[in-house]
C-alpha cells in the first residue's frame, strides 16, 4: 500500500483548470434544428408570461400564472388549487418518463437541443462569436496579452453576457406576478425584495453557469447524464464515431499515394474543432458528450468537399454499429423507435396524460371540507335537544360569486344554523353566499333530539342554487351524551 | 510503492498507486472552479462570524457587529405585528359592544381576539372552546345562562366578575344552606327536590312534589322565580330545563340545597384591559349561545335598575 504522503504527492496537480472549448461556426441539418429549438424554447420562456387570458372580473388575466400569493396555479383554462397539487406532481411524472422515453428511443436528446443549459449556453458562445470571431480568432485572443483591444472586448462581451443573463432572470419573476404590473414595479423600485433577490441570483447563475461553467456544468454538476447512462440500451441512438469505416486515418494526399490504406477519415479535426462541450467524439461515447449531432454536420460538410459518402459520424445504435461493423444493413430508424420499451414508456406517458385530462374534465368546483367540533363534543340545550357544532369550509373554486345551499340528511329532526342566524331561525337547511375563487368558513350548529344514539353519522352536502346544482358532500359524526346509567 | 502509480490508458489520468483486487483509484484532479467555490464559502463564514453572534464564550457568545439577537427579531416582528392590528383593536375599542354584530368585519375580528385570549386566561376553568367542567364551571356554549348571555351582560361578568370580595360592583348573591343552617328539615328538603325533579320533567308530580311546590313557593321563588323560571338578576339558574351545573339527580339536588356551591369568577378589569375583555364577550357571544339584547338594555345606560345590564 502506498503511504499518505504518496498520496498528496505523486505526478499531477490536485485541481485541474478548465481546458477552453472554442467550438466553431457550423452549418447543416442538425445546427439548423438546434437553431429551430433554440428559438422555439427561448420563445416560450421569455414570451409566455405575457400572453393574456380573458377569466372575467374575479380572476387575472395572465395565461399563465403561478400565484403564490394567494395559493393559485393558472394556466391557460385550467386553474389549480394547493389541494389539487398532485395535477403538478402528475405532471412531473410526466416530464419524468417523457425523458425516460426520449431517453431510450434517441439518447441523449434533451442534454443536446432542449435543456437551458444547452440552450443557454448555445446562446453564450454566439455572443462569443459575434464578439471575439470564429475559433482561431477566440483562440488567439485568450491566449494573447492583455491589450486595450483585449479589454475592450472582454468588456463588450461580459456586458452582452450580463444583459442575457439578466432579462433570463428578470423573465423568470414575471411567471410569479401579472407581468407588465411587475415590471413597472421592479423599474420603479416597488417591487417586493424577494422579486430583486430572485432576479440578481438568476442573472448571476446565468451569467456564471452560461458564461463560464458551461460544459463543466454537464460534466461535473448535473446528475441526468449519469441517470441516462444507466437508462440506454443497445437500441438507443448514438452519435457515433464509425470507426470501421474512418481508421486508419490519412489525409487525401496519403490515400492518393496509397489507395485502400486508410479509412475515410481525413483526420481534419472539425469534429473536434466545432464540439460545444469540447470532447472528441472519435474516441468513442463518453459523459462529455451531449448528443448535438454538430460534429455529424462539420463531418457530413467534409466528406462532401473530399467526395466521400457522409454518415462517417452519425445517430447509431450500438446494436446497428455491431451490425455495420460485420458488413450488414442497419435496421431503419423508424424500427429502432418503435420497439416495446419505447412503445411502453410512450403508452403509460399517455395514460397519465389521459387520466389528467380527464379527471381536470370532471373535478367539481365546489368543495366541501367538514370539521366536527371536538371541544366541546356536543352542548346539552336546555329543551333537552343536544347540539353539534361544525366548521365549514366551502371552496368556491369558480371565478364568479355563488349562492349554495348547505343540508343534512340521515340525522332525524335536524335543523341547522349559522353565527349569522339564531336557532329560533333555525331549519332544515340553509343558503349561503360564496364570494369568487375563495374558501368559506362557515361554523354551523346542528340541533337535534336528545333521544338517539350516542354516536350517529350523518352527511352534509353543499349543492349550486345557481343553475350548476353538482356540488360536494362530507359523511361526520353526531354526538350526543351518554345515556344515563 | 509510488512506483506502481501508472497512466490509465482509457483516460490518460495517473491512478494513485493502490490497488484492492484489481480495481484501481484515478488520481483526477479537481476542477478549479471547485476549489474557488470552497474559498468562496471560508470568505463567506469570515463575514459571518465578524457580522452575527457566533463563537461560544464562557458567559454567552460574542456579538458580532450587527448586533443582531433572535430575542430582538422576535420584539420587533410582535411590535409591527401589534402595529399592523392597531386599526383593528383601536376599532373595537371606540365600537359600543351591542354595535358589534351589525358590523360583521369587526365582529369577526372581536371573535379572533377574543378567542386568542380565551386560550390564556379562561380555558383553566371554563375548557377549551367553553364547554365547562361538569359540577364546577359552567358551559358556556349552551343556550341556558345565569347572568344572561347578551353581549353587554357577558361584558359585565367578565369585567366584575361573580362574588368578588373585593369589588363592589361584582356580581353577587347568595343562596341560603337550607339543610345547614336549619331552615328546612330534610323531609322537606326531600319534597323540594321532589317539585324540582317534577318541573324539569324528570319525575312525575305527585303527593311528595305537591307538598315541595307550597315550600318552594315560600322559600325559594323569590330568586329562582315563580314556578323556577329562574332569576337572571341574582344568577339563580332556570330550574325547568335539561341543564345542571351541579347535576339534576336527588343526590345533587339534595346537596345543592342542603349547601349551596355559590360559585366565584374572578373579575377580569384588573387585569385586562376593555377592548379584551370586549373581545371575549364577542367570542363567548359567539360559542353558540349568544342572546339579543333585552329590551331592557334599551335604557340609556344600557343597565337594569341595579346598574347591572
Amino acid at each position: 500500500m502506498a503511504s499518505p504522503e504518496d498520496l498528496t504527492g505523486g505526478n499531477g496537480p490536485l485541481y485541474a483548470a478548465r481546458k477552453g472549448v472554442y467550438p466553431k461556426k457550423v452549418d447543416g441539418p442538425f445546427r439548423r434544428f438546434k437553431w429551430a429549438i433554440m428559438f422555439v424554447t427561448l420563445t416560450i420562456y421569455y414570451g409566455t408570461p405575457w400572453i393574456r387570458w380573458d377569466r372575467g372580473p374575479y380572476a387575472p388575466d395572465q395565461a399563465v400564472l403561478v400565484d403564490l400569493a394567494h395559493r393559485r396555479f393558472f394556466m391557460f383554462q385550467i386553474e389549480i388549487w394547493p389541494h389539487e397539487f398532485y395535477y403538478v406532481a402528475g405532471l412531473l411524472i410526466m416530464a419524468g418518463i417523457g425523458l425516460f422515453l426520449v431517453t431510450s428511443a434517441v439518447g441523449r436528446a434533451w442534454c443536446g437541443y432542449a435543456c437551458p443549459q444547452t440552450v443557454w449556453t448555445d446562446l453564450f458562445q454566439h455572443v462569443d462569436r459575434l464578439i471575439d470571431g470564429d475559433r482561431n480568432a477566440q483562440i488567439r485572443l485568450a491566449n494573447s496579452p492583455w491589450t486595450l483591444e483585449k479589454l475592450a472586448k472582454r468588456a463588450i462581451k461580459y456586458g452582452i453576457y450580463l444583459v442575457v443573463a439578466f432579462w433570463t432572470g428578470g423573465a423568470w419573476i414575471m411567471y410569479f406576478a401579472d407581468a407588465p404590473t411587475l415590471t413597472a414595479d421592479f423599474w420603479t423600485g416597488q417591487a417586493a425584495p424577494v422579486a430583486y433577490g430572485t432576479v440578481a441570483v438568476l442573472t448571476a447563475t446565468t451569467f456564471i453557469f452560461g458564461g463560464f461553467m458551461r460544459e463543466q456544468v454537464c460534466v461535473y454538476m448535473c446528475p441526468w447524464p449519469r441517470i441516462q447512462t444507466a437508462m440506454m440500451d443497445e437500441k438507443s441512438l448514438l452519435v457515433t464515431y464509425k470507426d470501421w469505416r474512418g481508421e486508419p486515418r490519412g489525409s487525401t494526399k496519403k490515400a492518393q499515394a496509397r489507395p485502400g490504406a486508410f479509412g475515410d477519415c481525413i483526420d481534419c479535426n472539425q469534429c473536434v474543432a466545432v464540439c460545444p462541450t469540447g470532447i472528441d467524439i472519435r474516441e468513442g461515447p463518453q459523459i462529455g458528450c451531449i448528443t448535438c449531432a454538430l460534429c455529424i454536420d462539420a463531418c457530413d460538410g467534409v466528406m462532401k468537399q473530399v467526395g466521400r459518402p457522409r454518415g462517417l459520424i452519425d445517430y447509431c445504435t450500438l446494436d446497428d454499429a455491431a451490425v455495420e461493423k460485420a458488413g450488414g444493413v442497419a435496421q431503419t430508424v423508424r424500427k429502432t423507435l418503435l420497439r416495446p420499451r419505447t412503445l411502453i414508456y410512450f403508452g403509460v406517458w399517455v395514460a397519465i396524460g389521459a387520466a389528467m385530462l380527464f379527471s381536470l374534465g370532471q373535478r367539481t368546483r365546489l368543495d366541501l371540507a367538514v370539521q366536527h367540533e371536538r371541544s366541546p363534543l356536543y352542548v346539552q340545550l336546555s329543551d333537552g335537544h343536544i347540539r353539534n357544532n361544525y366548521t365549514l369550509k366551502v371552496r368556491n373554486m369558480e371565478a364568479r360569486p355563488r349562492r349554495v345551499a348547505i343540508a343534512v340528511d340521515g340525522l332525524a329532526e335536524a335543523r341547522l344554523w349559522t353565527e349569522a342566524g339564531t336557532r329560533e331561525r333555525a331549519s332544515q337547511h340553509i343558503e349561503i353566499a360564496l364570494a369568487p375563487d375563495s374558501v368559506t368558513r362557515v361554523k354551523l350548529f346542528v340541533a337535534a333530539p336528545g333521544a338517539g344514539p350516542e354516536r350517529q353519522d350523518f352527511t352534509i352536502a353543499v349543492r349550486g342554487l345557481d343553475g350548476d346544482p353538482r356540488g360536494d358532500s362530507d359523511i361526520i359524526q353526531f354526538d350526543r351524551p351518554e345515556t344515563a346509567p | 510503492m509510488v512506483d506502481r502509480k501508472r497512466i490509465d490508458e482509457a483516460t490518460g489520468t495517473s491512478t494513485v498507486g493502490h490497488e484492492w483486487d484489481g480495481i484501481e483509484e484515478l488520481d483526477t484532479p479537481m476542477p478549479r472552479w471547485w476549489i474557488w467555490t470552497f474559498y468562496a464559502t471560508i470568505v463567506w463564514a469570515l463575514g459571518y462570524v465578524i457580522l452575527y453572534p457566533a463563537w461560544p464564550m464562557i458567559h454567552g457568545a460574542t456579538q458580532g457587529v450587527l448586533g443582531w439577537s433572535s430575542r430582538a427579531e422576535l420584539s420587533a416582528e410582535l411590535r409591527a405585528d401589534a402595529a399592523r392590528r392597531a386599526p383593528v383593536t383601536s376599532a373595537i375599542a371606540t365600537t359600543a359592544i351591542a354595535d358589534l354584530p351589525a358590523k360583521p368585519e369587526l365582529m369577526q375580528a372581536a371573535v379572533q381576539g377574543g378567542g386568542a385570549a380565551f386560550r390564556v386566561h379562561c380555558v383553566q376553568c371554563h375548557g377549551a372552546g367553553g364547554a365547562g367542567l361538569k359540577k364546577l364551571y359552567p358551559s358556556l356554549t349552551d343556550d341556558d345562562w345565569l347572568w344572561g348571555g347578551d353581549l353587554a351582560s357577558i361584558q359585565y361578568t367578565i369585567t366584575n366578575g361573580i362574588r368578588n370580595p373585593d369589588h363592589a360592583e361584582t356580581r353577587t348573591s347568595q343562596m341560603p344552606a337550607f339543610g345547614r343552617d336549619g331552615i328546612l328539615d330534610a323531609s322537606q328538603i326531600a319534597d323540594v327536590v321532589s317539585y324540582v325533579r317534577a318541573i324539569s320533567g324528570q319525575e312525575k308530580a305527585g303527593a311528595a312534589s305537591t307538598r315541595g311546590a307550597a315550600i318552594f313557593e315560600a322559600n325559594c321563588s323569590v330568586c329562582h322565580g315563580p314556578g323556577g323560571q329562574g332569576g337572571r338578576a341574582v344568577g339563580a339558574p332556570k330550574l325547568t330545563d335539561a341543564i345542571w351545573l351541579y347535576g339534576g339527580d336527588r343526590d345533587s339536588l339534595t346537596a345543592a340545597i342542603n349547601q349551596p356551591r355559590n360559585g366565584v369568577m374572578p373579575r377580569w378589569n384588573n387585569r385586562l384591559d376593555p377592548a379584551t375583555i370586549k373581545m371575549l364577550s364577542a367570542y363567548v357571544y359567539s360559542l353558540g349561545g349568544g342572546e339579543k339584547a333585552p329590551l331592557a338594555a334599551a335604557t340609556p345606560e344600557g343597565q337594569g335598575a341595579d346598574g347591572q345590564p
